[in-house]
């Protein structure tokens, strides 16, 4: 005992204890050089992939004009929804019915983790037959574009409609919803559901103070100052994820500046924020609510949950969010609630009038071209572009398809979802949609930082245009961004 | 050694050598593979493009910010958790001054081992909402609820624990000390019991308090397993995807402003969000390398001479 010995511990009883390095040393040095390797492993395992292989299953029937896709009896379809705001029990009401119609047993995976579970499949060329591509972990479509990996969608949509058989799929939806859905002049994602973005707020709280619901910039403002001085927050957002506020900001943006403001951005002006009037009018209009103290104390830093069950409990006047707010807060919104969509507020001389809304088709459905049962893929998103299936989807996911009056009117909508279905009946024409968001997720994200700087007062309304530009120059030397444009 | 020992003992060998080779070594090179092309990650079809990622890579400012906190990370989660941890272990073990005169740990230690061992029990995204309801941003967070009923902070203003630059990495390094000090006071409380009584009995009997008994017999024998701490901390600390992803602002966290990215959560927006996998797998590549030489630089400096017992 007490012995010292810096590398050797061995203790002459084995024949290898001449060697340099005690095996016990070396054990435990090999063993802590096993353990780095584990964190940097399972982030590099994510990089490696499996081959891709072909595997073509013989899943052709025969066409007929009932059957334009030739759909076989008897096969398999690989289903995959996001199980997000929407739950997916709409999902399972349809392969109910198309089992049938079609005798095809659909494989039903419900999950938020699209990325984790799809990726690899993607790139070992066997991806399922059809998907919900959304949520927090979607695959970005334009990645997934870019890879070839999607169906061009023109076949469905020039097939014949299923409740009227004269008719393109194509000319019974609302216009301008397969716009999202582009990819270089091609449609490869349904964007299924129609979505209006703007503020909410409750009828009942404004009913009892005595509040209008503000067509100006200046009544919203002098409401949320109203707010403040009874205690509750003027406009609560969902900081954690700057994605909401920045919804906001833009279409102030492209409210105030119309069309052209909008374009501007989505086709990376070189003055698409500085140089542009409408874009520092509208910041500007957003930091002031910042700067007077409008903001519902510590929203910059809550999820979306959080700030959205604050609202539902009247801890501010409005909220910023798309019309999936309702079935989301279904659980928390109280019963007498009243929740009411707004379209945003206009500031002084805008271009576009105050019905004006972003709307527009939310959650894309793809087909990846290299599925295996692509005739039953097709005839699916056929039938999910019927008036059954689109009144199946509003029954069990409280929300509207871009089905043209989709939706049977026996349906009871509740309060917000019918004030959607109004406002977007108002706006008429006068819709908007960014396609920026569709096209530079790297472009979006570094805007949607500089916004949450802004809503934190870390930095000033010139600063977050300087910051958005610089966005839009970045993305704008990269030479795929040439193959989008939008007129 | 005898004859046929060699087969022996590589017909034992094989499968996992096999397996390893495979299932570790082989993505690892697939990895260095694909950091030099232009893969987008959802397809086999993509270019070689040689060093260029990795030249991108040192002009990115914010992987080199990631970089940095991780960093800072390495140097004080490990200071932090260990200095911790040996003080409750010391405490909890040999703190104690008995009636008898006996070396004991101070009173209720028994019930404090098991106390301090909860929070390991708990998996990290477990802690990632736990903290999160600690760290909220507005009144309702538990930091922010007591301090503003202590009136150390305006209801209308309450601290934006993790959405303020300048808080937010100690925020989680707090996490994550919380988290380990339990299982190293449990590491360096095994260690300790494993010393023998009569040395501080001998030291006592010589006048030695408490901190003399500390640092000249207890952590000189603890040293090894300080040392081992030392590595797994480190590479807890080049890690910490699972809580910042979790628990701060942004796609894969890193929020605010990338003030809180590490490198992995940097590489894991790229891979799947920007569609830049090739890039990705270059910081993947950085990323172990670094992890590596930081192990190798933690075992050669806390090397020292061991006393045998």
């Amino acid at each position: 005992m007490g012995s010292t010995s810096a590398e050797n511990d061995g203790t002459g009883s084995t024949e290898n204890s001449t060697a340099g390095v005690g095996r016990r040393a070396l054990i435990k040095r090999s063993a802590a050089l096993g353990l780095v390797s584990v964190p940097a492993m399972s982030f590099l395992s994510a990089c490696a992939s499996g081959g891709g292989d072909d595997n073509s299953g013989d899943n052709e029937g025969k066409t007929s004009e009932s059957n334009p896709f030739g759909v076989k009896k008897g096969s398999k379809l690989d289903v995959v929804i996001f199980k997000g705001g929407y739950g997916d029990d709409y999902a399972k009401a349809w392969e109910a019915a198309f089992k049938k119609q079609w005798d095809v047993t659909s494989v039903h995976t419900g999950t938020q983790e699209i990325t984790g579970k799809l990726q690899p499949r993607f790139n070992a060329g066997n991806p399922p037959d059809i998907v919900d591509d959304s949520g927090a972990q979607q695959i970005p479509i334009d990645v997934l574009h870019k890879n070839g990996q999607l169906l061009d969608l023109a076949e469905v949509l020039d097939a014949p409609s299923v409740d009227d058989p004269d008719t393109k799929v194509r000319d019974t939806l609302i216009p301008g919803t397969l716009d999202a859905g582009m990819q270089e002049g091609k449609v490869v994602a349904l964007n299924y559901i129609y979505t209006v973005w703007g503020l909410w707020y409750s009828g009942k709280l404004f009913e009892e103070k005595g509040w209008e619901a503000p067509k100006t910039w200046d009544d919203f403002l002098a409401i949320c100052k109203d707010a403040k001085s009874e205690g509750i927050g003027g406009l609560a957002h969902q900081g954690k994820y700057p994605y909401y506020i920045n919804v906001a900001i833009m279409d102030l943006i492209a409210k105030k500046g119309g069309l052209d403001a909008m374009k501007a951005i989505d086709n990376l002006d070189p003055k698409a924020f500085v140089g542009s009037d409408a874009a520092q009018e509208a910041i500007e209009a957003v930091y002031e609510v910042v700067e007077k103290g409008y903001l519902m104390p510590g929203t910059n830093g809550l999820t979306h949950t959080e700030s959205q069950t604050r609202w539902n409990q009247y801890k501010a006047a409005f909220i910023t969010s798309g019309s999936w707010l309702e079935n989301e807060q279904l659980k928390t919104t109280p019963e007498d609630f009243d929740m009411k969509f707004l379209p945003m507020p206009l500031l002084p001389d805008s271009a576009l009038p105050f019905e004006a809304i972003r709307a527009g088709s939310g959650e894309p459905f793809i087909i990846p071209s290299k599925a295996k049962n692509l005739p039953a893929a097709k005839e699916f998103m056929r039938r999910m572009l019927s008036k059954e299936w689109s009144t199946l989807f509003a029954k069990e996911a409280n929300s509207l398809t871009i089905l043209k009056d989709g939706v049977d009117p026996n349906v009871q909508l509740r309060p917000g979802t019918q004030s959607t279905v109004e406002a977007s009946k108002a706006a008429g024409d006068n819709t908007f949609r960014f396609l920026y968001t569709e096209w530079y997720s790297e472009m979006g994200t570094a805007i949607e930082n500089a916004s949450n700087e802004l809503m934190a007062k870390r930095i000033q309304p010139k600063e977050w245009l300087k910051r958005a530009q610089a966005a839009v120059d970045k993305q704008a030397k990269d030479p795929a961004s040439k193959q989008n444009h939008r007129d | 050694m005898r004859k046929g020992q060699h087969r022996f003992v590589a017909g034992f060998l094989f499968f996992p050598v096999v397996l390893y080779l495979i299932f570790v070594i082989w993505p690892y090179i697939q990895t260095f593979g694909y950091s030099l092309t232009d893969w987008k990650g959802q397809s086999q079809t993509f270019s070689f493009v040689g060093l260029d990622n990795y030249t991108a890579l040192f002009k990115d400012d914010v992987f080199m910010g990631a970089i940095w906190h991780n960093i800072l990370f390495l140097v004080f989660i490990p200071v932090i958790t260990i200095l911790l941890a040996l003080f409750f272990a010391f405490m909890v073990n040999a703190g104690g001054r008995g009636r008898s005169g006996g070396v004991s740990g101070v009173a209720g230690s028994k019930y404090y081992r098991v106390v301090y061992f909860f929070p390991q029990v708990l998996s990290l995204a477990i802690m990632a909402v736990l903290f999160g309801a600690v760290y909220r941003s507005d009144g309702g967070g538990m930091l922010n609820g007591v301090l503003i009923k202590l009136g150390l902070v305006d209801p209308d203003r309450p601290v934006e624990w993790l959405n303020e630059p300048n808080f937010v990495l100690w925020a989680l390094v707090a996490v994550v000390v919380w988290h380990g000090v339990g299982f190293y006071l449990v590491l360096f409380s095994a260690a300790m019991q494993s010393i023998p009584r009569d040395i501080y009995e001998a030291a006592l009997i010589d006048g030695a308090g408490r901190a003399q008994s500390f640092f000249r017999i207890t952590l000189p024998l603890l040293w090894d397993s300080v040392q081992t701490a030392w590595v797994y901390l480190g590479i807890a600390a080049m890690d910490m995807f699972i809580l910042v992803s979790t628990m701060t602002a942004g796609d894969y966290g890193g929020g605010p402003d990338h003030h809180s990215e590490v490198m992995s959560t940097v590489m894991m927006r790229n891979f799947l969000l920007y569609g830049r996998s090739g890039y990705a797998c270059a910081m993947g590549v950085v990323m172990l390398l670094l992890t590596l030489i930081v192990s190798v630089v933690m075992l050669r400096a806390t090397r020292r001479e061991r006393i045998e017992f």
